[in-house]
């Protein structure tokens, strides 16, 4: 079927064809969450005199410090799993595999649930992100710290079991706070597992850009290298590529920027697993291509979700933003498991 | 005389406490086709590895054009040794184009893309192993004789000075044995390339290589041309098996193999 696809347009067409759809699903969908305003939908002249700093007072603050922050957050922090997971599925050679793969998701919601649990006389607002920021790290170390436990050769497959063994073990503390937690605090662990980007500003964002933006520059150094790597270790040291370094360096890296896209905005799902595999299916298996096409796509299909979660809210309120990536994405995610016993690769 | 470009000396290799490889030396001849000969499970592919620095050395060392392995960037290893893997399933859907730019993989720097030169590079290997036609191709949905093709191309693409191959031959039909042999005895001599072929087949090696080093018992136990290593009482003692090296009617070297034998 892809070979079809194949020959019917070039390559070089495709790409600016799936650059040009991505780019203007971001814009629209920009424009179209920037005049997001609850029970009303601002005019497109009205967006903009607030954004220019001309709009009235309550329009400047629905734009600007409500659904801006918002925006730019939704672009970054869908781009980084975007990439990350583009990066993961590649490392593993695993079309299943997320951002998360490590368990990464786990140790940060075990993070915000301790966070959640303490005294209240800390600032939840400050301690919650450190903390969820900091288990994700200490995931990632302890799963290699496992892996490596075994022997001096770390590999891929031992990686993904000790992601998946303490990936269980977290979720179960988290189940176990989140059981004898008192009822509002439940509230909390469960709200956060679902993600939400309301709660970011100005400050927050200039944590997380700069990571996300500087993980994500050095991700597409290694593109190339991912593409031998793709095709096995041994193919990969055969063509000069230094494995076991850039395998580590990934992880590093990639945990970085998964911990700063979870931190403040809880864990979301399927980005990163769903926009790599949507992208092979049109461009091919090539990294240097599918990773810059993971920024565009990661992007907007966060702003996209964004704009559901918002829309509906006259129904049900605002929806937690987890809840309606894994609602568009699980459905493909099962298509995708469907499709892959026909298709030969991916 | 020559230089040696590799030289191995004293390599040995260990998996837990399993000696796999003791004392290994020897040296290549520039432009040689050298098959390195044992059977399953003797450290061929272990010694292979070992060659462009996949796998280092516990023991001894391994000099690439003067220069200890354990020195050099892997990458810069890359410019000089090529190599093709065991073939193997290749699950991603790239194109035999894509496949053989890899190898001008060790010659670019992040963000570029390819050089003039590299296209002219990647033509040429593809054009060498007639494969030119197939650039669209799926790598994933080949044959394994199509696909060994497309990595012998990528390999030819590295430019490089040292050609490693791993049982080339093996889940490859008759024919298509021959004629990848073939290629590499024509590339070898077209481009003056040296040429390391582990393997178990011996008419194969018999017939391709201009010299042959046979392991045992972890080391070296023979070495020679293929009439001088391959004599029944080597063949019976590392291979277990009754046979004859002979010359056959057209000229060229071959082994006929007699069944197996018990070794005493």
């Amino acid at each position: 079927m892809k070979a079809k696809i194949g020959t019917a347009m070039s390559r070089r067409t495709k790409v600016v064809l799936t650059a040009a759809v991505l780019v203007a699903l971001l814009i629209v969908f920009t424009l179209t969450d920037l005049a997001w305003a609850g029970t009303r939908t601002l005019s497109l002249g009205e967006v903009w005199a607030a954004l220019t700093g001309h709009g009235t007072w309550a329009n400047d603050l629905i734009v600007n410090h409500q659904n801006l922050p918002r925006i730019v957050a939704a672009l970054f922090i869908g781009a980084g799993l975007a990439v990350t997971g583009s990066v993961m599925q590649a490392v593993f050679r695993n079309p299943l595999a997320t951002p998360y793969i490590l368990g990464l998701s786990s140790g940060a919601s075990l993070g915000a649930a301790i966070a959640i649990m303490l005294p209240s006389t800390l600032a939840l607002s400050f301690i919650q992100p450190v903390l969820a920021f900091g288990m994700c790290l200490l995931t990632t170390f302890l799963v290699y710290a496992v892996s490596r436990a075994g022997g001096t050769m770390v590999r891929t497959e031992t990686l993904v079991l000790a992601g998946v063994a303490i990936s269980s073990l977290f979720s179960a503390v988290v189940s176990l706070l989140t059981y004898i937690a008192p009822s509002e605090k439940m509230g909390s662990i469960v709200f956060w597992s679902m993600g939400s980007l309301g709660e970011v500003g100005t400050d927050e964002l200039a944590i997380i850009v700069p990571i996300i933006v500087a993980g994500i520059l050095i991700m597409l150094t290694q593109s190339r290298n991912l593409n031998a790597m793709m095709l096995g270790d041994a193919h990969a040291m055969d063509l000069g590529v230094d494995v076991r370094r850039v395998r580590i360096w990934l992880l590093v890296v990639s945990s970085l920027v998964v911990a700063a896209c979870v931190a403040f905005v809880g864990t979301i799902g399927f980005i990163g697993l769903v926009i790599p595999h949507i992208l092979r299916m049109v461009l091919g298996p090539d990294n240097r291509l599918i990773m810059p096409m993971s920024v565009l796509g990661g992007g907007a299909f966060l702003l996209m979700s964004d704009w559901a979660a918002h829309v509906v809210s006259p129904l049900y309120g605002v929806l937690p933003i987890g809840v309606v990536t894994a609602m568009v994405g699980a459905p493909f995610f099962i298509y995708l498991l469907c499709r892959r016993k026909r298709e030969v690769g991916w | 005389m020559v230089t040696s470009p590799l030289e191995v000396k004293g390599l040995g290799y260990d998996y837990a406490d399993k000696k796999v490889l003791d004392s290994v030396s020897f040296s290549l001849r520039p432009g040689e086709i050298l098959g390195i000969l044992g059977p399953n499970g003797c450290g061929k592919t272990t010694m292979l590895r070992n060659l462009n620095r996949n796998l280092s050395p516990h023991r001894g060392c391994i000099m690439l054009e003067g220069t200890d392995l354990e020195e050099m960037q892997k990458r810069d290893i890359a410019r000089i040794i090529a190599a093709v893997p065991q073939s193997n399933e290749i699950r991603f859907a790239f194109t035999v184009r894509e496949m053989v730019e890899m190898g001008r993989m060790p010659f670019q720097e992040a963000f570029r893309g390819n050089s003039s030169e590299d296209e002219r590079i990647v033509d040429e290997a593809m054009e060498l192993t007639g494969i030119s036609g197939m650039s669209d191709r799926l790598i994933n949905t080949m044959s394994g004789g199509e696909r060994q093709r497309v990595i012998i191309a990528r390999a030819i693409a590295q430019s490089p000075e040292i050609l490693l191959m791993d049982e080339p031959t093996l889940h490859l039909d008759i024919s298509m044995q021959f004629e990848v042999l073939d290629l590499v005895k024509d590339l070898a001599s077209r481009k003056g390339l040296t040429v390391i072929v582990v393997s178990h087949d011996l008419p194969m090696v018999a017939r391709y290589c201009d010299r042959i080093i046979m392991l045992h018992d972890r080391t070296i136990f023979a070495e020679g041309t293929p009439e001088e290593v391959l004599t029944p009482e080597n063949m019976r003692t590392v291979f277990s098996v009754d046979a004859r090296f002979e010359v056959d009617e057209r000229g060229s070297n071959t082994v006929r193999l007699f069944g197996a034998c018990r070794n005493e």
